[in-house]
């Protein structure tokens, strides 16, 4: 993570690039110094997610301060590791943080990369059972299962939303 | 001083202006982003774990096709100077130059070389498979790492998650953990003003775009890198294809302008080019920017032909060559000259000279 060329305090999240003397020189500037220097940040600080959600997990985006704290307290049972260790350095701590912060990070997956189903090559560690695909033991067969089991109860209660995200989880497992 | 020769073409088989465009695309780099399953990630585990990822990828290493006649650095056993040397040669992240060393029980940092393709261990992700080629070849460049990708995964354990793909320490690389940058030099669109409108139509396409060495860092004469922005829900051909056919058009655009400057304003045109080399061939000392800038415009007359006889590998060379840890290894110190400006002079001149001699005697009619 860089450090804003202007106040050397904040993440840069802006890249301004400008021309001067037919010399290109980027800048890199928080969001509050490009404001004072007049550069529309809006457009860009959406480009940036994640500088954008690292802030925004400590602002109690769960619902109030009671709820950030929860939030924090949680640690991934393999590393230790929290979200607020996550906010600080921007790092995960092992690969089963992805399980135990599955909800917020899905969400900053998709905000990231506009979607969050690996579309590329599959992977199957050595000497995993035939079939088999992915970490923490997590065979596919019982997997479709529990998300079947999700897709059913989010079409019932009527979330869309995460019942399209979930058929496209089972699809990507077929 | 470590021994650069012990790595096959040095990692510098780039250099040779072979690859497609190669006169306006310096080169093709690929990574991919791994992680061992169930330790954790490099900048939380502990000693031992990073020992352990190391001693899994050694064997790995070892046991793939590219093991044979290759060549591992521990960062741990190197210097600030070598390092920086290995950096320059782009064969290892800033990142690899400055932590490690720092970390209690030894970094375990390392990395695997065979030629210009090798991986990084312990990181900020425990491999960073990586490949470098000249010009733009996106498509030999993949072929390559993925070839290692399922050499090394086929003996290592990587952490991959049916949803979310290969896990990474930082969320932007999951998925894919692919990440491809161009080396591109765009000198035509600086000078006609154009390039501040290309730059901005890249960021909208999912493109960014950064100085020579990689994240954070300033553009310097004219040379940027484009790469894909998002790693996660598009598979590996889907962000080459879309990277290299913005990359094609961005040439197109860069030979463009490079025709209207010729066609608007060749005195100008050819007196810049021919300035920066006259400035290159005669100066008694330059600095690291200065050179960039002067390279830039004499590899711009040489594209153009306006300045014949100078060719895309002695202006890579040059690049290269001229950073502050190469001049320190390979020029001899000149006695009061703190900032290496008389050394860096004295090596771009013997290396126009050579050449110049050489396509002299090219011209000369055989007798
Ligand atoms: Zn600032
Ligand atoms: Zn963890």
């Amino acid at each position: 993570m860089s450090l804003c060329d202007h106040c050397g305090q904040r993440e840069a999240v802006i890249h301004l690039t400008q021309i001067v003397d037919n010399t290109v020189t980027t800048q890199h500037l928080c969001e509050s110094c490009a404001a004072d220097k007049g550069v529309d940040t809006v457009a860009q600080v959406a480009k940036h997610p994640l500088g954008d959600f690292l802030a925004s997990l400590g602002e109690g985006a769960a619902g109030g301060a009671a709820g950030a704290a929860a939030g924090e307290a949680l640690a991934c049972p393999q590393c230790g590791a929290t979200l607020l260790d996550f906010r600080q350095t921007g790092r995960l701590g092992c690969a089963h943080c992805y399980l135990t912060f599955e909800a917020p990070l899905r969400d900053l997956l998709r905000r990231v990369h506009g979607n969050t189903q690996h579309q590329g090559e599959r992977y199957r560690a050595p000497g995993s059972a035939p079939g088999a695909e992915g970490t923490d033991g997590g065979a596919a067969g019982p997997e479709i299962g529990a998300l079947r089991d999700r897709l059913r109860r989010a079409v019932e209660a009527e979330d869309f939303e995460e019942a399209a995200r979930l058929r496209d989880a089972i699809r990507g497992l077929e | 001083m470590i021994d650069l020769s012990l790595v096959p073409d040095g990692g510098l088989s780039w250099l040779d202006g072979s690859g497609p465009q190669a006169h306006i695309v310096l080169s093709t780099r690929i990574r991919l982003a791994r992680n061992v399953e169930r330790l954790a990630f490099a900048t939380r585990g502990g000693a031992e774990d990073r020992a352990r990822v190391l001693g899994l990828v050694d064997a790995a290493w070892r046991d793939s096709p590219l093991g044979k006649g290759s060549v591992r650095f521990l960062l741990d056993d190197l210097d600030g100077a070598d390092r920086l040397l290995l950096h320059e040669r782009h064969l290892i992240s800033r990142e690899l130059t400055e932590a490690p060393s720092a970390r209690e029980g030894g970094s375990g940092a390392a990395v695997f070389l065979s030629g210009s393709t090798g991986v990084m261990v312990n990181e900020e992700d425990h491999l960073r498979l990586q490949t470098l080629r000249s010009g733009l070849a996106l498509p030999q460049a993949y072929a390559e790492v993925e070839q290692l990708d399922a050499a090394l995964g086929g003996a290592v354990p990587f952490a991959f998650h049916p949803e979310f793909g290969y896990l990474t320490a930082c969320p932007t690389n999951a998925g894919t953990g692919l990440r491809a940058s161009v080396l591109i030099h765009l000198p035509g669109l600086v000078l006609t003003k154009e390039i501040a409108k290309v730059l901005q139509g890249l960021t909208q396409v999912g493109l960014t775009f950064r100085g020579l060495y990689g994240e954070g860092s300033e553009v310097v004469g004219n040379f940027f890198q484009l790469s894909n922005q998002t790693t996660l829900g598009k598979s590996e051909a889907e962000l080459l294809d879309h990277l290299g056919k913005i990359v094609r058009q961005v040439v197109a655009y860069e030979e463009q302008a490079r025709q209207v400057l010729l066609r608007d304003a060749p005195t100008v045109l050819a007196d810049k080019v021919w300035r920066a080399y006259g400035l290159l061939r005669y100066a008694r000392s330059l600095t690291f920017e200065e050179t960039m800038n002067l390279l830039s415009g004499v590899r711009l007359g040489a594209g153009l032909n306006l300045i014949p006889g100078v060719s895309v590998y002695t202006l890579n060379k040059l690049l290269i060559f001229t950073q502050p840890a190469h001049l320190a290894a390979f020029e001899p110190p000149v006695p009061g000259d703190p900032e290496a400006g008389s050394a860096r002079a004295g090596y771009v001149r013997r290396l126009l000279d050579e050449e110049a001699a050489r396509s002299a005697q090219a011209r000369r009619p055989a007798s």
